[in-house]
């Protein structure tokens, strides 16, 4: 599958980072790395802390040991701001759209960074910054036919199914063309035939913009088609790293997902 | 049975044949809910923002209006003190996330409320240290002189004041809806994780919030304080801002200025025709019967959103 793309050097690695909150260990001592153009999949059971681990990316949680290694740049934290800077965007596990404000008006927030007109001019609304606003405007159309939610331009996020709202996240993210897009469980709760439109969407993004992409997935058919390499967590332990057919061999892994069969 | 009479039907008879006083009564109303609704829009646009209730949204109004009239009690012409007390309150805004919003934020909210609350007292303290605590006359030029619109009376002061109100609405509305700063506002007011997930930075949308919440109390001030003058009751308008939230809904931008003019109108209404049958006071406990009957009957308001928790 991943046959003629290029993979590159590495883009982001996470060294020994350990986070807890309170008594909870989150994570410990959790180490690997990402290439640039790659599918890297992160899976684990409940609770594991793989979400952490990518709020850890974002800058959302601050870990308490490690480093992150973004870029060819070594920081002990990252700062939410500073990340989106960067070029890391992210969807949300539970949907973080803003459901007052139209598919549209979502996908155009994603371009807040690359607004470079003067504050004051925004303000106002006037010359450069209607142009840029016209310039944006277009990108983010390109975005909206690229996943098919023309249909739902103008409405109000909150309204929109479930399936639809994952497209619309996915959409806001790819609006500030990141060099790193982070995926909290895209297909969550969806049915085959989403899952199936998720998949090529995350694939031909990844095809076609050579983005890099970090995915938490819960299924494991989906996570061995389309990730190039896999890593696996439990309680908050790196339990495995290879390819998805190392990993499906690895004993620790097998014990860990018999052990806790869930959805 | 006279008694009766005038508690029930007996005003709505009267509302039916002068017709023409009816309108003058609500005419004067509109223009005290416009400026209820302009409070309440300050209270909305931040608590929206920053999830912050600010208590201190009142005495914003006195102390932007005792910097107008201070700084023209200086000489300085009115335009130019009109400009500064834009600075001033934008500079204000600026030390309020400094050394508020920011040290407290991820807070609980009940916090912050209380942190607003010793807002309030400063600016009371801080305002009439600088520019002193006798009533002010304040007068930025805008006439008033009774006008008549078909037999209606009404003065041009009110008729300002409303378009002046109706306009920094209008204005608002664009940018919000429009810019794309607005949109970032409401990308924040939204979600806060997942504006800062797309590089909105939150502390200068909160500098933003609260500059445009300085401006709205700066020209609630300016109407309230050519009416009647500065001084410090000036602040307890925000008390009636509170009932309006309620009418209105508290993340409700249009909700606040609907229901400022609802209530600006309704104890103006009621006050004139119920109000000699009770004995008068109406207007200073209609606000909050209104709102105790909203609490028991429609708790988000008119336009609020209902609470919904997805678990
Ligand atoms: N903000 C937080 N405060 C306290 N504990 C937290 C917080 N975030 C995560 N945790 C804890 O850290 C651990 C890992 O959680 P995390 O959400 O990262 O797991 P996950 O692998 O994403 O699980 P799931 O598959 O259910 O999404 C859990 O025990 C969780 O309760
Ligand atoms: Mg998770």
């Amino acid at each position: 599958m991943a046959g003629e793309r290029r993979i590159g050097e590495v883009i982001l690695a996470v060294d020994q980072i350990s986070l807890s909150f309170g008594g909870v260990r989150a994570l410990e001592n959790v180490s690997f790395d990402v290439r640039r153009g790659e599918i890297r999949a992160i899976i684990g059971p409940n609770g594991a802390g793989k979400s952490s681990m990518l709020n850890v990316i974002n800058g959302f949680y601050h870990p308490q040991e490690g480093r992150i290694t973004f870029k060819g740049q070594t920081r002990t934290q990252m700062r939410t701001h500073e990340a989106a800077e960067q070029g890391i965007a992210r969807t949300f596990q539970n949907i973080a759209l803003f459901k007052g404000m139209s598919t549209l008006d979502n996908l155009m927030t994603g371009r807040n960074l690359k607004m470079k007109v003067n504050f004051l001019l925004q303000a106002l609304h006037v010359g450069p910054a209607r142009r840029e606003e016209i310039a944006h405007r277009e990108f983010v159309e390109r975005i909206i036919d690229f996943l098919e939610i023309q249909a739902v331009r103008k409405v109000p996020v909150g309204r929109l199914p479930y399936g639809l709202q994952k497209r619309v996240e996915l959409g806001r993210a790819l609006a500030a063309e990141p060099d790193l897009l982070l995926l909290d469980e895209p297909m969550a709760g969806m049915n085959s035939e989403e899952k199936e439109d998720m998949c090529r969407f995350i694939l031909d993004v990844n095809e076609e913009f050579g983005t890099t992409i970090v995915l938490i997935e819960h299924d494991m058919g989906v996570v061995m088609d389309i990730s190039d390499r896999v890593v696996v967590l439990d309680y908050g332990r790196l339990l495995a790293d290879g390819s998805p057919d190392e990993v499906r061999r690895d004993q620790a892994v097998i014990d860990a997902y018999l052990g806790a069969v869930h959805d | 049975m006279e008694m009766l009479r005038a508690l029930t039907y007996g005003p709505l008879v009267e509302m039916w044949e002068y017709p023409i006083f009816l309108a003058e009564v609500a005419l004067n109303g509109l223009l005290t809910g416009v400026m209820y609704s302009l409070v309440a829009l300050g209270f909305v646009l931040i608590f929206k923002a920053s999830g912050v209730f600010n208590f201190a949204q009142g005495v914003m109004v006195l102390f932007s209006a005792l910097s107008l009239v201070g700084l023209m009690e200086h000489g300085v012409p009115v335009w130019a003190a009109l400009v500064l007390t834009v600075v001033i309150m934008v500079v204000l805004a600026m030390v309020i996330e400094r050394v508020m919003l920011r040290p407290l934020v991820n807070q609980d909210p009940i916090i912050l409320f209380m942190s607003t609350i010793g807002l309030t007292f400063f600016l009371e303290g801080f305002g009439e240290t600088i520019w002193g605590s006798n009533v002010k006359r304040l007068d930025v030029g805008i006439p008033d002189a009774p006008l008549d619109i078909g037999g209606v009376l009404v003065s041009t002061f009110d008729l300002w004041a409303a378009a002046i109100g109706a306009t920094m609405v209008v204005v608002l509305a664009i940018f919000f809806q429009k810019t794309p700063i607005g949109r970032a506002l409401r990308a924040v007011a939204d979600d806060h994780q997942a504006a800062l997930s797309v590089g909105i930075p939150l502390r200068t949308i909160w500098v933003v919030v609260w500059s445009v919440a300085g401006m709205v109390a700066l020209v609630a001030g300016i109407m309230w304080g050519s009416k009647s003058g500065v001084q410090f009751s000036l602040s307890l308008i925000a008390l009636k801002a509170l009932p309006v939230l309620i009418l209105g809904g508290f993340t409700s931008v249009p909700g606040a200025i609907i229901g400022g003019l609802i209530i600006g109108v309704g104890e103006k209404v009621a006050e004139v025709y119920w109000g000699p049958a009770v004995g008068g006071a109406i207007e200073n406990w209609f606000a909050y019967v209104l709102a105790l009957l909203f609490l028991l009957f429609r708790p988000q308001g008119l336009f609020g959103e209902r609470i919904i928790e997805r678990v």
